[in-house]
């Protein structure tokens, strides 16, 4: 086995067993099948779990993810004392913190709407809402790895990731509303467009409205998005929006990772 | 076998190491010492390429060091506190590292010693913090490398497994491998080492044989002849801008900068 594959293979057998990663799978778990419990139909909890997923999934995979990196850097260390390339080591760390995050969500999410399959809910919300809860994970966590990799001071990096946290899922909209409020009498179609695309929280949220017929909840930018690109060119760019929202945060670590003094 | 020349190293403000020249003898045991804040840690994470130098060389035998640190094959970690994933087994770390190092010479004579077999299976977060050190102690002699870097090896082990160690460190002197090694043990060092490099704010201030350390500075114990050092250290550093002590009576080689050092 190559460098990636051993480093990830002892992260994702480390964190499977993790309680924090159990606790969080099992909570979505948990809520999904109460939503379904307390009558909900698949569309319902569709619905209800998508608002559940924007605000928990991105904390928990930045303050996980953080602490996670902050409390594997003397084992790091000693890896990196090996005869092993950093690049490598690298990947296999961060897939091996990605994986079991998106891993657990995917379980906790994806298993009451196997269970319940016949409630109604459409193939195309669950996959997208899964696709949304995976890229999320993935670039929150590369989010995460970047801080804790970029801020040797623990608490400062921990407060770094709560407020990423805050900016994702309540000031940006927040700043969008004011933005459109303000300047309501000019044409704000595309930048606002591009606003959205600079927030993962907000395209993962589209991405999931474009597969309900839900336009009424999808707000103004949403419609809008749906809009412009129509409902298969707007999945497709939100998906691609999304992994650049990957990729971006996790050359930054991995550049950061290469360069940096341990 | 392991050459540093002219070693600066700067964190912001703070010059940490101000050229450092150390050449490690073959089959010698090299006990780093210096006050606490001195660069020791430094100088062994540059060695090991977790830290890079602003400026210098870094050679094993004549070969130049690579990025890719495929020379630390012939280096062996041991690092002062050890911390691995806590949920992994101490068999899981074992594997990872054995087969990070494919194809390479092992020593299972401290596996046995420290009986790994028994706990193999037990996960690190259930083990003491001597035994933790015990599966960093295997870990570090396992591939019988050319130099190894014990820092601070013995602290939190338990007598008898003090003593496994310091018999397996010169049993490695004895094969003629290298080691260099830190402590704050003085007593510890003086059966162990043959060579003693002493550095003080970052600066490389005596280099040599313990003999040769204790004729220079008329002490019977290296603990009396390094504190005797540190006092004049303190004393000059407080006196004058230089600190560099007198060269009369003292070989060249002996004095700060000077390559080829023992």
């Amino acid at each position: 086995m190559n460098v990636v594959a051993l480093v990830l293979s002892a992260g994702l057998r480390d964190l499977s067993r993790n309680r924090w990663i159990v606790a969080y799978a099992l909570a979505f778990l948990c809520i999904a099948e109460g939503l379904f419990w307390f009558g909900g139909t698949g569309p319902q909890v569709l619905l209800s779990l998508l608002n559940i997923v924007l605000l928990v999934l991105p904390l928990v995979a930045l303050v996980f993810g953080t602490i996670h990196v902050y409390a594997s850097r003397e084992f790091v260390e000693l890896l990196l004392a090996q005869p092993v390339p950093r690049r490598q080591l690298f990947a296999g760390l961060y897939l091996g913190l990605a994986i079991p995050l998106a891993g657990a969500f995917v379980v906790g999410a994806g298993v009451p709407f196997a269970l319940h399959a016949r409630q109604g809910a459409s193939l195309g919300g669950v996959a997208a809402l899964l696709t949304a809860g995976v890229t999320l994970s993935l670039s929150f966590a590369a989010i995460a790895t970047w801080i804790a990799l970029k801020t040797d001071d623990r608490l400062k990096g921990v407060g770094l990731a709560l407020g990423a946290w805050l900016v994702a899922t309540v000031v940006y909209d927040g700043v969008v509303l004011g933005a459109a409020a303000a300047f309501g009498n000019y044409p704000l179609e595309r930048p606002l467009l591009a606003l959205m695309m600079a927030n993962p929280v907000d395209l993962a949220r589209v991405l999931v409205l474009t597969q309900l017929d839900v336009s009424a909840l999808m707000g103004y930018t949403g419609a809008l998005f749906e809009h412009t690109f129509g409902t298969a060119l707007g999945t497709g760019v939100s998906v691609a929006a999304l992994v650049v929202w990957c990729a971006v945060p996790l050359g930054l670590a991995e550049r950061r990772f290469r360069n940096r003094d341990f | 076998m392991i050459t540093l020349s002219n070693i600066r190293k700067r964190f912001d403000a703070l010059e940490v190491l101000q050229d450092v020249s150390l050449a490690l003898r073959t089959g010698a045991v090299t006990a780093l010492v210096g006050p606490n804040g001195s660069g020791k840690t430094t100088l062994i994470k540059i060695v090991l390429g977790l830290t890079r130098a602003d400026t210098g060389t870094l050679h094993v035998g004549d070969t130049p060091a690579d990025a890719e640190g495929a020379y630390r094959r012939a280096i062996g970690y041991m690092p002062q506190a050890a911390h691995f994933p806590v949920n992994l087994r101490v068999g899981d770390v074992l594997d990872l590292v054995q087969q990070l190092r494919p194809g390479e010479a092992t020593d299972d004579d401290l596996l046995r010693a420290f009986d790994m077999d028994a706990i193999k299976d037990k996960f690190v977060g259930t083990l003491s913090g001597g035994t933790r050190q015990k599966v960093n102690a295997a870990i570090a002699f396992w591939f019988r490398p050319s130099l190894l870097i014990l820092d601070e090896p013995t602290a939190g082990l338990d007598p008898l497994s003090s003593n496994v160690l310091k018999e397996k460190i010169r049993a490695v002197r004895r094969e003629g491998r290298s080691v260099l090694i830190t402590s704050h043990i003085m007593t510890e060092l003086e059966t162990l080492a043959d060579d003693v490099a002493f550095l003080c704010d970052g600066r490389l201030r005596f280099a040599g044989t313990i003999a040769e350390l204790l004729s220079h500075t008329g002490n019977a114990s290296l603990e009396d002849a390094i504190a005797g050092l540190m006092r004049s250290e303190r004393a000059t550093h407080h006196a004058a801008p230089s600190p560099v002590p007198s060269r009369h009576g003292v070989p060249a080689w002996l004095t700060p900068g000077a390559e080829g050092v023992a």
